[in-house]
């Protein structure tokens, strides 16, 4: 059927008018949900790095909550200061949404983790002990592989060196091959692992071939076969997230701090 | 017209979708490595499907000729965006599995496909009609390849553990290919494969480079 002019301007405007409403409508409604969603997601994430929850387990939405407010505390650091700074919502803080924010971050040298910005902030989780005392810490930590960034969290003992745990909660590597990183299997080949070295220096790494264990070879962690590129920006992330550039001043100011008191 | 129970069934097996007009492959590639993935991604495009065209098919009296397939996609996408809003707020965990799969439905073809072809031209009941017998030709082939995927690439299904895999300590040894997209093209191959051989009148005559149809003909939409 022929339209006129006023007609075919009339019908499109509309239909934009109409349909964008709808789906505004939808998102507005649906927000809060998908932020709580979200925010449910980092914390059974990080709840797995520390190693507060295993894999597998189906926990509630309470038992979640619990869980994370008996065990953990959100902190914000100052990254080139190393400093943690007092604020009462760091729970609110997107740490992914700050380093696109060229007011709350800085462009980050150059590393082999392609990280291209830094954020003024981080975002980390003090692990409570039985007695009190802080037990470890829960660091993000991000990078590129071989497709994508893959996002994921790293927890270390309260010496602020051994790896306590791993998780990845985001990645678009090869299932199978650097998809493995995802595999429960290859990351409880990380607790135990020297993440730092004595110097202070980032030193664990992706080896190809297998790794002794953790006593023996403090140092590094099984490749993944088939997948040496994520393998190697695995490496890379950590140096980069454990480094100068990142946590590193944080941690190093910490554990004197703990080691003084 | 045909009757609305052809035009439901029609699309299962005589004319499915991705089957016989081949639409649709990279969805099909993507989401089939798992069942759940390819159970709720078969949903959203039921959804998506079933919505845009009966609103195709309501307005079409009203829509203008000249500026017709951005009217579709612009309703297309929109049913999108809201299913992968349901998605993010209900199904969390599933979503971020599909990621940009749900958003890519606004470039499924089956569904512009449906739309132009059937949508512009009926009424909304058989349209409706319509959309939900290719949705359910799509789910088909995509449970049918998810199933072999998954069993065989993960010796799981719906991640429960069928063939305990060696990387889990059992003794299937998982075939690395399922969880590849050449093997989703093999299974989907396969599958044309055995239909055509059910019914062989679906073969198409034999292509020549640089052959046009001839005058007057009207094709199925490929």
């Amino acid at each position: 059927m022929e339209h006129s002019a006023r007609h075919t301007v009339i019908f499109t405007t509309a239909l934009c008018v109409v349909f964008s409403l709808l789906v505004s409508a939808v998102a507005v409604a649906l927000k809060d949900r998908q932020d709580e969603n979200q925010r449910l997601d980092r914390i059974k994430n990080v709840l797995l790095a520390a190693g507060l929850s295993q894999r597998g387990e189906s926990l509630s939405r309470d038992e979640l909550n619990q869980r994370f407010e008996q065990k953990l505390e959100a902190k914000l650091v100052d990254l080139a200061k190393g400093n943690f700074v007092d604020t009462d919502d760091a729970l609110d803080y997107d740490q992914r949404r700050a380093a696109k924010d060229p007011d709350r971050s800085r462009p980050a040298p150059d590393n082999g983790a392609k990280v291209q910005r830094v954020p003024d902030l981080g975002l980390v989780y003090l692990i409570r002990g039985e007695s009190g005392g802080v037990d470890g810490v829960v660091l993000p930590v991000e990078g590129y592989g071989l497709w994508s960034t893959m996002y994921g969290y790293l927890a270390l003992e309260a010496d602020l060196r051994t790896v306590r745990g791993i998780t990845f909660y985001e990645h678009g590597e090869t299932p199978g091959l650097g998809g493995e990183i995802a595999n429960p299997r290859w990351q409880a080949g990380w607790p135990g692992r020297q993440a730092i070295d004595e110097k202070g220096e980032p030193r664990l790494r992706v080896k190809k071939g297998t790794a002794g264990p953790p006593e023996r070879d403090p140092y590094q962690v099984d490749g993944l076969s088939g997948a040496t590129i994520t393998s190697n920006g695995v490496t890379n992330m950590l140096s980069f997230w454990l480094g100068d550039a990142a946590f590193g001043p944080f941690l190093d100011s910490y554990r004197n701090q703990q080691e003084a008191g | 017209m045909s009757k609305p129970r052809e035009i439901l069934l029609d699309p299962l097996i005589d004319n499915n979708p991705i089957g016989l007009q081949v639409l649709g492959i990279c969805s099909a590639l993507a989401v089939t490595t798992k069942m759940e993935t390819a159970v709720v991604m078969s949903l959203a495009v039921l959804f998506v499907l079933t919505t845009s065209t009966v609103v195709v098919s309501v307005l079409r009296a009203l829509i203008p000729a000249s500026v017709r397939i951005i009217t579709q996609l612009t309703i297309i996408a929109s049913m999108v965006m809201v299913a992968d809003q349901f998605l993010r707020a209900y199904l969390y965990e599933i979503s971020l599995q599909l990621s940009v799969f749900v958003g890519l439905i606004i470039t499924n073809c089956i569904i512009m496909g449906r739309a132009e072809a059937f949508a512009m031209q009926n009424k909304p009941w058989p349209t409706f009609l319509d959309a939900l017998g290719n949705s359910a030709g799509y789910a088909l082939v995509l449970i049918v390849v998810a199933a072999f995927r998954e069993l065989f690439g993960s010796g799981s299904l719906f991640g429960i553990t069928i063939l305990p895999t060696t990387s889990m300590g059992g003794w299937y040894e998982p075939n690395g290919l399922m969880v590849l997209a050449p093997g989703a093209f093999i299974l989907i191959g396969c599958f044309i494969w055995a239909v055509r051989t059910i019914r062989p009148e679906q073969n198409e005559e034999e292509f020549h480079v640089g052959a046009l149809p001839e005058p007057g003909y009207e094709g199925d939409l490929r």
